[in-house]
């Protein structure tokens, strides 16, 4: 151990490696409930040949490693369940390109999302990037790999799609491109060569690490608007939400319905935000968002409610301030969700799943969706808990394991899933889909060193 | 119980139909507006039903004072024709219910009753209001609102309530028997609409405006005219109580701003679409609210002067990007006041 430990100090440096037990225990766990793994070293690589240097070290040596952004998955993925090393990438934050014709941003995988939004925002003010509603210390690499979604995820779909390609270190130390950068000096598309990112995203960082991206920017707008949309009828918001996503004319639309013990059932509320280039377009927007859902409007089943100004400018933050005020919503800081991707037809059924559970575990149960496109949503379940409660975080905890469950029954898939709910998820999956998984990733990590513990069975 | 005083037979001999034919929102022909009159009278379906927006500018108009918007109302609701869709108005019900957590508390003269608005009691500062003590939430909340929504029997079932929670938690127990109505609506609510359904009201309401007035007099040397151009923003409210309007042209007298001559202001006074905008009209919204900014624009005003915090909300942004500052009446007086 002592002798990795030297290695490491020789490739990053004495000041970004430790094993000293108080770094490891904040690296042992995150906000959500899942159990503290410790790791055995934190190593903070500042370049792709370090990285390189790192991976080619752990192979030799066979240790694991865990590929760390802004470390706030919350599902417990980069916790090293079998040892090793949590490699944090947050020094790897460097925007090395933008490119303003062909909208798009390469960047070092660490960079965070209020690092590049602070960039885009006084270089290039007429572009800008989906952000997830996560702090800004959350990494634009990680939320990319996780399939995560945000503000333009109207426009643009999952982050994961957003992507044009990327380069990474494979765990056997090659370093790798894919997309146009392997064959152009620009990084504008996946298209058309064979799509090879795939092989890194979504697999929670058991193939490799991700060491640069780039993604799609998209016209950051002089005007913008919030609208919600409100309907007693939970049986309408799917419909709703087609409607919506129809028009083709918004950049995000999320829907939120709380389930708070003991509180009054405030009713589904749907969040249309858009933009645009003048005052005139942007009613032109309004209206034919409007006309999308006139049919309850007509009959009085529904309707946009009027927004005073505060509630519209928090509306259009981005990220938006109310899941880290939810995060707190019992004080100690914990707080954990179940995030499923699922048709958008699912709402009502997902919802009911939401009451069902928040009844039988006397917990408060704050649900929310994100729409990707128009073709399917996050839906989220959070549960809040005091850390310092140990039946506090048990209950969330059992709570979470059974909502996994219940919405793989329904037909969704809980995303960037626990280590638990992955094994709920591959009794799931097509065996023979799994058995794919596991030969690529023998072929590609042939020591087994990439987060283990993850996507596996036993 | 609470019936509104209605009285059909002074709708039968009326000739002008002010109550339809003065209303901006609707352009009726004198025949087709007693049609429509003696329709809803009927109590058939009529088109102001749905074309009404909820406005109250026809109590003003009514030359007989035989309250046409409330019997609109009470129409509305008997026919289900509800102006805003119903999951609006459920929320907001929820939202706004009494909450039942109010405790008796001592006052202090002079009480301003911030109704709705607690969140403003920021505004309850410096010379005008020394001294005062103030109560709000949704415990004492006048429910006139309601009147937006085609809810009669929401006011009628709530608002003997607040009464008497105003009375036995407040004023009982800090041996007062008035308070200063920070909304207007208030106001309207306590010595118009109550009256009207036959809900007693046992205790004084001051107009916000008249107490201004007042303390004005009283802070007289300490005031600098502004020499400014002032629109006023007058609300739907105030429709139940045109008598308080020159209260208005009395605060500007006091604090030398000059109310700018312009078209929709005092009979002809616009809505600030607030509650057009909850009946899902948003081009007549739009239209309402260009049609009124720029005629403040025109007459040159600097400030657009607001009464009712509701209508500040919904129309300051608008007003502010055409180079308008709003502002509520108190904060008017405070600059007055040089503070």
């Amino acid at each position: 151990m002592e002798k990795i430990y030297n290695e490491l100090k020789d490739i990053v440096g004495a000041e970004f490696v430790s094993n000293q037990p108080e770094e490891l225990f904040i690296y042992s766990r995150d906000m959500g409930t899942m159990l503290p793994a410790a790791p055995d070293f934190v190593v903070m690589p500042d370049s792709t040949e370090e990285v390189q240097k790192i991976v080619l070290l752990a192979n030799r040596e066979g240790v694991p490693v865990v590929p760390m952004g802004g470390g706030l998955v919350l599902s417990g993925l980069t916790r090293a369940l079998k040892g090793g090393m949590v490699m944090d990438l947050k020094r790897m934050n460097r925007i090395l390109e933008v490119n303003e014709t062909s909208r798009y941003a390469l960047v070092e995988a660490g960079t965070s999302q209020g690092i590049l939004q602070a960039y885009l925002k006084r270089h290039h003010p007429g572009l800008k990037h989906s952000i997830p509603d996560a702090p800004p210390i959350a990494t634009v690499g990680g939320n990319v790999l996780i399939h995560g979604s945000g503000h333009l995820s109207q426009i643009g779909g999952f982050h994961s799609e957003m992507l044009n390609g990327m380069e990474a270190v494979l765990p056997t130390g090659e370093i790798v491109k894919t997309g146009s950068c392997s064959a152009s000096p620009y990084w504008f598309s996946r298209a058309p060569l064979p799509d090879l990112s795939g092989l890194f995203i979504g697999w929670a960082g058991t193939t490799g690490i991700v060491t640069k991206l780039s993604i799609k920017l998209f016209p950051a707008h002089p005007y913008n608007d919030a609208r919600v949309f409100i309907t007693g009828d939970i049986e309408l918001i799917a419909d709703v939400l087609h409607r919506l996503t129809g028009t083709q004319l918004t950049e995000d639309i999320t829907a939120g319905v709380s389930c708070i013990i003991g509180r009054v059932q405030i009713f589904p509320m749907v969040i249309i935000n858009y933009g645009a280039d003048t005052k005139e377009e942007l009613t032109w927007k309004r209206n034919l968002i409007r006309a999308s859902v006139k049919k309850y409007i007509d009959d009085k089943t529904g309707g946009f409610a009027p927004l005073p100004p505060a509630s519209r400018a928090d509306l259009l933050k981005a990220p938006n301030p109310q899941p880290t005020q939810v995060a707190d919503e019992k004080k100690g800081g914990g707080f954990e969700y179940v995030g499923s991707i699922m048709p958008i037809e699912l709402f009502a059924g997902a919802y009911n799943i939401g009451v069902e559970i928040s009844k039988k575990f006397g917990i408060d149960n704050l649900m929310a969706a994100r729409i990707i496109g128009g073709h399917c949503m996050m839906f989220s379940y959070t549960y809040t808990f005091n850390r310092a409660i140990d039946a506090d975080v048990d209950l969330a905890r059992n709570a979470l394991h059974e909502t996994n469950n219940a919405v793989l029954k329904l037909g969704g898939i809980p995303w960037k899933a626990e280590a638990p709910a992955q094994k709920e998820i591959i009794k799931h999956m097509d065996p023979n889909t799994f058995q794919l998984m596991n030969r690529l990733r023998s072929v590609l990590d042939p020591k087994g060193i990439m987060n283990p513990g993850n996507w596996e069975v036993g | 119980m609470y019936e509104l005083k209605f009285n059909e037979k002074i709708c039968e001999k009326c000739k002008s139909i002010d109550c339809l034919m003065k209303c901006q929102y609707m352009d009726l022909g004198l025949d087709e507006a007693r049609e429509e009159w003696k329709k809803l009278i009927r109590g058939d379906d009529s088109r102001v039903l749905g074309d009404c927006a909820t406005c109250y500018a026809c109590e003003e108009y009514c030359p007989n004072k035989n309250h046409p918007f409330y019997m609109i109302v009470e129409r509305q609701e008997e026919k289900k024709a509800w102006p805003v869709p119903i999951p609006l108005t459920e929320q907001q019900l929820l939202v706004m219910r009494p909450r039942g957590r109010i405790k008796p508390q001592k006052l202090r003269a002079p009480v301003v009753n911030m109704c709705a608005f607690p969140m403003l009691q920021g505004t309850i500062r410096g010379k005008l209001f020394e001294g005062a003590s103030t109560f709000g939430g949704y415990d004492v909340f006048c429910n006139i609102m309601w009147l937006h929504f085609a809810r009669n029997s929401t006011i009628r079932e709530r608002l003997p309530k607040m009464i008497d929670n105003i009375r036995n938690n407040y004023l009982k127990e800090s041996g007062v028997d008035e308070f200063i109505c920070f909304h207007d609506e208030c106001y309207g609510t306590y010595t118009h609409l109550a009256p009207a359904f036959g809900i007693e009201v046992p205790f004084k309401p001051i107009h916000l405006f008249e107490y201004l007035t007042r303390k004005l007099d009283a802070l007289k040397k300490q005031i600098r005219p502004l020499n400014e151009k002032v629109a006023y923003q007058r609300p739907c409210s105030n429709r139940l109580v045109p008598e308080t309007q020159h209260w208005v042209d009395d605060i500007f007298a006091r604090i030398g701003a000059e109310r700018v001559k312009r078209q929709y202001d005092r009979e002809n006074a616009l809505c600030c679409a607030g509650t057009i905008q909850a009946q899902q009209k948003d081009e007549l919204a739009d239209d309402v609210q260009k049609r009124n900014i720029d005629d403040m624009a025109a007459a040159g005003a600097k400030y657009c002067v607001f009464n009712c915090p509701a209508c500040f909300f919904t129309m300051k942004d608008l007003v502010a990007e055409r180079g308008i500052i709003p502002i509520l009446m108190s904060e008017l007086c405070h600059i007055a006041l040089g503070e």
